[in-house]
């Protein structure tokens, strides 16, 4: 039998190293950086298609990230590109797909947060909530199949994602193979306009855990040494070969499901309560405070990133789009087995 | 000696099983019990560890197989029944199918299908699926009438690097045999001449190819000569095959167990009117199984799908057209 371990959230809690903190925030702060410059790109009309921001999720999927190793597997969703970026995603990869670059990893043919390396570990998300899970479950199964011994998947989910039968039948089968996952569900209140009282009825998702035979733990989103403890002990102990872990972090998501979206509906008082603190900025003081960090080392970190930034954009921006004429217009891998266009 | 349809199905499995050690099988009761129709039996002791039992979760299934494929593995995944992929479709086509041309990655993976109708099977265990599948671009859809090319195009289907749903006719698992199991066999994307005619092409797939070799059989006794086609695979859809016929006999019925509405049936004579019009010499017919659920009743299910007796009837129209 596997036991199941819900912990209760414990804050406060300052084991996490200073390198490790800062690690995590830089990453953090230059895919704030960039999600701001993708919101201004998307209002300037340079951006094809919808534009998905992190903002307020940053601390929660920077500490996914720097839990895995290479040769661990990780099914980022729309509010990972802290997560991506601590996991070796190159910065190009993802203003590439935004511009439909045909140097980047999905050549113009999918945009945004659609994008991966799926022989990398960085699989590549579908739209459809739930689906990569059993995806991750696949590569851990034929690792195991392998004999290739301590890598770890991580899919990542909202709370909306819960809901849907894929969620419910790849944790289950992850649990019946009792294989590395850890399933990080960011409780961000909404999705997209509808909140969680219209979309679950148990008093935290956590909860699930338990009819599942996994571990399950929660912990506070906006707090990163919080989440770099919980998500990294999650992880260590699915290593270790404890099984499945469940991890539902709370917050707010800071900004609409899109920037098409002006998240009108989102509570004041939530967003003035403690869930609705901005990971970054509460970051940033726990740096001061522990003096980790002063105002200029701040300002020189966020000047190198908006240099970064600013880089991969010029980079991108003079690079090849897709061309109609030479593109290939075969969905198989097995060329003599198309239909062209008959 | 003989081999049935069924056995040519578990035999291409165990020799995958024993040549490329990134096979492995995955679906419902397929382990130590052998699968619902037993097309796994004794693979799971044969195969220890590579022939496993689901949770009756498609979506997982499909999931995991495509995970496995990422990872170079090479799954082949039992749904019970046919009908039951419904709840896989999204990983199907959303996520298989799309996973070559989004990344790169190819997603080689055998979706075993058991279709068709059988009497007293009802709504939901009896359902043709392929026109709804080659639907979508990214899938190989492929509906071998015979013993030989059940096992031959499954083994080719574990081989190709893309995702193949393979729809065997249930029909055909227990009745349908064959002196010994083939060494050589038609790639998959070439249609097979069944029978060789002058009068009329009749295209068939999967167990209607069996129904119009019937229907040809009555149609000589009048003198009619006609000529069947059998597919094989509906995805690729071997055109030139079907039109190089149409030119011999100039006419054309297309049979599908399938429901009418769109599918392979209009699909042959769409290609055929559109690229071979010059050659007709009568204006194609299609015949399909009637358009509402297979039915449960013996007698409602005769008639609800294409048989011998009505191809022979469709046929007779277009003859004396």
């Amino acid at each position: 039998m596997v036991q199941s371990l819900v912990e209760p959230t414990t804050s406060g809690d300052i084991s996490v190293p200073q390198e490790l903190y800062v690690k995590a925030y830089r990453i953090m702060l230059l895919a704030r950086v960039l999600d701001d410059k993708f919101a201004s790109l998307y209002r300037a009309g340079k951006i094809h298609g919808g534009v998905f921001l992190s903002r307020g999720q940053e601390a929660l999927s920077v500490a996914i990230g720097v839990a895995l190793r290479e040769g661990d597997v990780f099914a980022p969703l729309i509010r990972d590109l802290a997560g991506r970026l601590a996991f070796n995603e190159p910065i190009l990869d993802g203003v590439r797909n935004y511009f439909g670059s045909t140097l980047g990893p999905m050549r113009g043919r999918d945009g945004n947060v659609h994008r991966g390396r799926p022989r990398e570990g960085q699989l590549a998300m579908i739209s459809h909530l739930g689906a990569m899970i059993s995806v991750v479950n696949g590569t851990l199964f034929a690792r195991r199949m392998k004999n290739i011994a301590g890598t770890v998947g991580v899919a990542t989910c909202g709370d909306g994602a819960t809901s849907t039968g894929s969620f419910h039948e790849a944790l289950n089968q992850a649990a019946v193979e009792r294989l590395p996952l850890v399933l990080v569900v960011a409780d961000n209140q909404y999705a997209y306009s509808t909140p969680t009282s219209r979309q679950f009825a148990c008093r935290s998702l956590v909860d699930r855990a338990v009819g599942y035979g996994i571990s399950g733990c929660e912990v506070d989103g906006t707090d990163l040494a919080e989440c770099l403890r919980v998500v990294g002990d999650a992880v260590v102990r699915a290593r270790a070969g404890a099984g499945p872990q469940l991890v539902v972090a709370h917050l707010l998501r800071l900004c609409g499901h899109g920037e098409h979206d002006d998240a009108s509906y989102i509570d004041p008082q939530q967003k003035s309560s403690p869930l609705g603190g901005d990971c970054l900025k509460l970051a940033e003081e726990f740096l001061r405070q522990q003096c980790w960090a002063g105002a200029d080392t701040l300002a020189q970190w966020r000047n190198e990133a908006l240099h970064k930034v600013e880089d991969a954009v010029a980079t991108v921006q003079r690079e090849p789009t897709p061309d109609p004429f030479t593109e290939v217009w075969s969905a198989l891998a097995t060329a003599h087995l198309g239909e062209g266009n008959a | 000696m003989s081999i049935t349809y069924l056995e040519a199905i578990r035999s291409a499995q165990a020799r995958a099983l024993a040549e490329d050690p990134r096979v492995f099988i995955y679906g419902q009761d397929v382990g130590a019990f052998g699968g619902a129709f037993k097309a796994t039996k004794g693979l799971a002791k044969e195969f220890p560890g590579r022939v496993l039992d689901a949770p009756i979760s498609e979506d997982a299934m499909a999931g995991l197989a495509i995970g496995a494929a990422i990872e170079g593995l090479r799954p082949i995944i039992e749904m019970q029944f046919a009908d039951f992929s419904t709840v896989a479709f999204n990983q199907i086509v959303n996520q298989a199918a799309t996973l070559f041309w989004r990344t790169g990655v190819p997603c080689p993976i055998t979706v075993r299908l058991p279709c068709g109708a059988t009497s007293g099977s009802g709504p939901f265990h009896s359902q043709t699926m392929e026109a709804i599948y080659a639907h979508y671009p990214g899938l190989v859809v492929l509906t071998p009438a015979t013993v030989e090319d059940a096992y031959s195009m499954l083994l080719e289907a574990v081989a190709i690097d893309d995702p193949v749903i393979f729809c065997e006719h249930k029909l055909l698992y227990y009745h349908l045999k064959a002196a010994a199991l083939p060494t050589e066999a038609l790639p998959v994307g070439k249609a097979r001449i069944a029978r060789e005619g002058r009068d009329l092409t009749v295209v068939a797939y999967s167990a209607m190819v069996h129904e119009a070799l019937a229907a040809a059989e009555v149609l000589q006794g009048d003198g009619w000569e006609i000529e069947v086609v059998d597919l094989r695979s509906v995805k690729p859809l071997d055109t030139d095959t079907v039109m190089g016929s149409v030119a011999r006999t100039g006419r054309l019925l297309c049979v599908g167990e399938a429901w009418p509405w769109g599918g392979v049936t209009a699909e042959v004579i769409a290609r055929v009117t559109c690229e071979g019009y010059d050659l007709l010499d009568a204006p194609p017919q299609r015949l399909n199984a009637k358009d509402t659920p297979v039915p449960y009743h013996p007698d409602l299910w005769a008639a609800h799908r294409p048989t011998a007796r009505s191809i022979v009837e469709s046929a007779r129209k277009v003859l004396q057209h």
